[in-house]
């Protein structure tokens, strides 16, 4: 069972650098084919910086942390253990190459079904750019079998 | 933008389906590398059969990405405001998947029109793989 006391737990930020070829290689591997993700002059013409990063690009950011399950293997959660559950995206303002983003993001709660058989996380995140403009927030549920 | 615009949509109209070829383990590795979600247990068979799965199975954000280019392929990205899933079953080696959607609600907030879509990943036997839905909003 997993400590209640641990609800509202923050993890340090962490910071990553949005590039060109993170959003090429993104794009290529969910199949998307829109030149606004591999052309930068594409991009530009429809009003963006740069390469747009894809809606659901931000989930390899925390994943480039040097252990990236540490916050799982610190509460005695193997790999193997645990599925997704639930993901939720709220989008404030586009994600282009070039940016740096910081990721700060805290369990935000705990709670278990089936008496206790399926224990669920919630891990909530804000994505903040080198402007200091908010450009996303996450929620992120994972259930432990 | 091409032929479905969601701004003349009305509430029951569904988008045209994105229909994915059957996940192979390639596809896998790819995604794998590109999101740096390295978890075995989408990678390596051993791993997955020792936590008590038949094979690998795909992550769910690649499912989810999927599901997303069934929006983006329809609709700007920037006027996408919320994109929201719940798993439902796992996705398993060789299965092809189906992304759909559906205007559910539309509304008008400060003069401004918001859809609602409901969205579903379903394989060719039916079975429901994610379910969730989109809020979009022109007005940036």
């Amino acid at each position: 069972m997993i400590d209640r006391s641990l609800i509202g737990k923050t993890y340090p930020p962490f910071y990553s650098e949005v590039t060109e070829e993170k959003i090429r290689l993104f794009a290529k591997a969910i199949g998307e084919a829109n030149p606004i993700h591999f052309l930068v002059e594409s991009a530009m013409k429809e009003g963006h910086r740069s390469l747009l990063a894809p809606l659901t690009f931000l989930t390899t950011v925390s994943y480039e942390q040097e252990d990236p399950y540490k916050y799982l293997k610190d509460l005695n959660i193997e790999l193997g253990q645990f599925l997704h559950a639930n993901q939720e995206y709220t989008y404030f303002s586009p994600v282009c190459a070039g940016d740096r983003i910081k990721m700060e993001s805290k369990l935000s709660d705990l709670f278990d079904k089936r008496g206790g058989r399926l224990q669920f996380l919630v891990f909530r995140s804000t994505y903040t750019n080198q402007d200091k403009v908010i450009v996303a927030k996450s929620k992120t549920t994972l259930v432990v079998r | 933008m091409p032929d479905w615009d969601y701004s003349i949509a009305e509430i029951g109209d569904q988008l045209p389906p994105l229909t994915l070829r059957p996940i192979n383990q390639d596809d896998l590795v790819l995604y794998a590398n590109a999101s740096g979600d390295q978890n075995p247990i989408h990678i390596n068979q051993n791993f997955a059969k020792k936590s008590g799965l038949p094979n690998v199975i795909a992550h769910g954000m690649l499912i989810m990405s999927y599901l997303g280019r069934l929006l983006t392929n329809f609709i700007p990205q920037s006027s996408i405001k919320n994109f929201t899933v719940q798993f439902s079953n796992m996705t398993h080696l060789n299965q092809q998947v189906i992304c759909t959607g559906k205007v559910l609600e539309k509304d008008s907030i400060d003069g401004k029109e918001v859809v609602t879509i409901s969205l579903k990943v379903e394989d060719l036997q039916g079975e429901k793989k994610i379910i969730g839905q989109a809020i979009i909003n022109s007005d940036l």
